[in-house]
């Protein structure tokens, strides 16, 4: 019996790399910002093993300042989740797509709907931070059919008798928020990122990525002992905000891919 | 009852439920415990009514308005929340809350405000029981509502403007939210409305049922019966849903009045934000439109659950008024009954004088939320102009 019919590209991707002894390195970059689609495109050239694509929304509650000024510039820019996504199909990555949005955005279309969108448009996977565990069944199950896998999040304050149901919900593959908080880069490593990823691990063999917080190659390697990789947001979308283009983006990628890869 | 208890997921109907990050679901579970527990302990309960009567101000007055009703033909009972302490029906929650929050051995509020007057009045609680306060006000509102600014300073909490957005209550609300993420841990965020994820838009009206409880008891005394009609102004929705649930299982028709720039009800789509799914003014691919009313206490897109479900299952209505008929509104109750309303609260009896032609002889209960001091400013300014023209 094949127990893995269900698991969709973006976790068997993920798996397929840590199996082969890779740290896993997701980048994400909000869509619609100037300049995102070559940003997509040399992160995945320098290394990343996923690209998260955000959509834009006007209430980004699980964000800090860089991405709520990256966001609210792409809105202005006049992004709407039609135009992001209409753009994914012609990146040329090689590598699995995940879109991280709010919840609003899937419920106003309807679950099918969006969920169809997403899967027309070259995207492997949904994350949704306002949506929890609690929430998420008709989300998921919608998402499910449509063959679009939903990364759900476990916080550093999930209890341990809600960990096993949220682990096996999530595909793709499990994000361990490191720390309790917003996006954004901190200047250590929040000590709850190993105990959250350390908490995963112990309850499930998805790839287990630490996101929120990552702020270095260094962190993201201390991250990474216990954890199968991580995720890296606001330092590459600050990149952007710098001016830094697809080249700054390009070498930040590739600083921390090559920390990772030394170990 | 109508107004009953949401369901085990804290939903009304099919309004409410629990949509923030997975990180808050533990303090919003623990948060419906301590609530639960609390009310259930007399002596909670007990203390809470005493520093309602004693430091709050309560009961608060019914107020027959005879020089307006006989000017409008329509009899006009008003509820005097704006004789509270702080000036609004706010306080009632937030001492509520404030109790709650203590007793679950939190040392730090969070709020966030729009008039300023929950702002104002979750200072005034964290002061009275030596709790540290911050409050995340839009600065849009910053700006109007200036003097509320300088109140919460003086009562020794911390005023964080908020900059993202359209800087108003409801970014107010997100930084709040961003803040309590990451403090959760000895943090309660003090939310001001009948909105948010659950247990809040239940556990804000539970105490805010006084208003309700007491105007009851108030018409009964003065009329032997409950009024035609109750009104109330609504934002998120926290002074309606108070006086509405003294009424409810009456026949009562129920007003629910939004300012025409920020109708949520009225507009009917549903939406989640804010940890709750209710009726959200959006656009045609579901971002959050910015509310536009001249007060700064209705400049929200969405609406607390219950109303939304009340709306939908017709037990309660929700008419809007302009800007124009608030400050028209505003100047009649000052000039008629010596009594400077709220903005948020003249956009009640807005309603109650465009109606009036079909409210001839009926008895209407109307919520004074709030007082006007904290709006003359503002007022002096739009009537200022006017009168150069
Ligand atoms: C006096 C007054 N009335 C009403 C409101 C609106 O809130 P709600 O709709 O929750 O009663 C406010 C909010 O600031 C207020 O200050």
């Amino acid at each position: 019996m094949n127990l893995n019919t269900d698991v969709g590209r973006m976790e068997s991707v993920l798996r397929g790399r840590r199996d082969d002894g890779a740290k896993l390195l997701v980048v994400y970059i909000t869509g619609g910002y100037e300049g995102w689609e070559a940003a997509v495109e040399t992160a995945a050239a320098a290394g990343a093993d996923a690209i998260e694509i955000g959509i834009p929304f006007s209430d980004p509650v699980m964000d800090g300042p860089v991405i709520q000024e990256a966001s609210q510039a792409a809105l202005e820019a006049g992004a709407t989740p039609a135009s992001v996504l209409a753009a994914v199909p012609n990146l040329d990555t090689g590598v699995p797509h995940a879109v991280m949005t709010y919840y609003n955005l899937a419920h106003h279309p309807g679950h099918e709907r969006f969920a169809a969108t997403l899967a027309n448009s070259a995207i492997d996977a949904a994350i949704l931070p306002d949506l929890p565990l609690v929430e998420s069944g008709p989300w998921r199950q919608a998402a499910s059919e449509a063959g679009v896998e939903t990364i759900m999040l476990a916080a550093p304050t999930t209890p341990d008798d809600r960990l096993p149901e949220l682990c096996a919900a999530s595909k793709g593959f499990v994000y361990a928020v490191g720390l309790l908080g917003v996006t954004g880069e901190r200047s250590a490593l929040a000590s709850t990122a190993t105990q959250i990823a350390q908490r995963c691990k112990s309850v499930t063999d998805k790839p287990v990525l630490v996101g929120v917080g990552i702020g270095s190659p260094e962190q993201a390697v201390e991250a990474s002992v216990v954890a199968d990789g991580v995720i890296i947001g606001s330092a590459v979308v600050r990149r952007l905000l710098d001016g830094g283009g697809a080249d700054g983006v390009g070498e930040l990628v590739a600083s921390y891919r090559a920390a990772l890869d030394a170990g | 009852m109508v107004m009953t208890d949401p369901n085990m997921e804290g939903r009304f109907g099919e309004f409410g439920g629990r949509f923030v990050p997975e990180t808050l679901i533990p303090a919003c579970e623990e948060l419906e415990t301590a609530f639960r527990e609390a009310w259930a302990d007399p002596s909670f309960v007990n203390e809470f009514h005493r520093i309602l009567t004693d430091y709050g101000g309560r009961p608060s007055p019914l107020t027959e308005c005879y020089r307006l009703s006989e000017q409008l033909g329509v009899r006009i009972l008003l509820k005097r929340e704006d004789l509270n302490h702080t000036g609004s029906h706010k306080i009632n929650n937030v001492i509520g809350q404030a109790l709650l929050a203590r007793r679950m051995g939190k040392s730090r509020l969070v709020a966030e405000t729009g008039a300023g007057q929950h702002g104002v009045a979750t200072a005034t609680a964290a002061a009275l029981l030596d709790m540290d306060c911050k409050v995340y006000m839009g600065q849009v509102d910053v700006e109007r509502q200036e003097l509320n600014v300088f109140r919460m300073h003086l009562l020794g909490s911390e005023v964080e403007a908020v900059s993202s957005g359209s800087q108003t209550l409801k970014d107010a609300v997100n930084e709040a939210l961003r803040d309590w993420v990451a403090t959760v841990e000895n943090t309660h965020y003090c939310l001001g409305s009948v909105m948010g994820p659950h247990p809040y838009p239940w556990m804000v009206r539970t105490f805010h049922h006084v208003i309700g409880d007491e105007a009851h008891e108030q018409c009964l005394k003065l009329m032997n019966r409950v009024p035609d009609v109750v009104v109330a102004c609504v934002g998120g929705g926290s002074n309606a849903a108070g006086i509405f649930s003294g009424f409810a299982d009456t026949d009562a028709r129920l007003v629910g009045v939004e300012p025409a720039g920020g109708a949520a009800v009225g507009r009917g789509v549903p939406g989640v934000v804010h940890g709750m799914n209710s009726y959200l003014m959006q656009d045609e691919v579901g971002q959050v439109q910015e509310a536009e009313s001249i007060s700064a206490g209705l400049d929200y897109p969405g609406v607390g659950p219950e109303h939304a479900y009340l709306s939908s299952i017709g037990r309660a209505e929700y008419p809007a008024v302009n800007d124009q008929e608030v400050v028209e509104a505003f100047q009649l109750l000052s000039k008629t009954e010596g009594i400077i309303p709220a903005l948020e609260s003249a956009h009640a009896l807005a309603w109650v004088v465009r109606e009036a032609p079909a409210l001839q002889g009926q008895a209407v209960l109307l919520n004074l939320s709030g007082r006007g001091d904290k709006d003359v400013d503002q007022m002096m300014d739009v009537l200022g102009t006017e009168s150069n023209q």
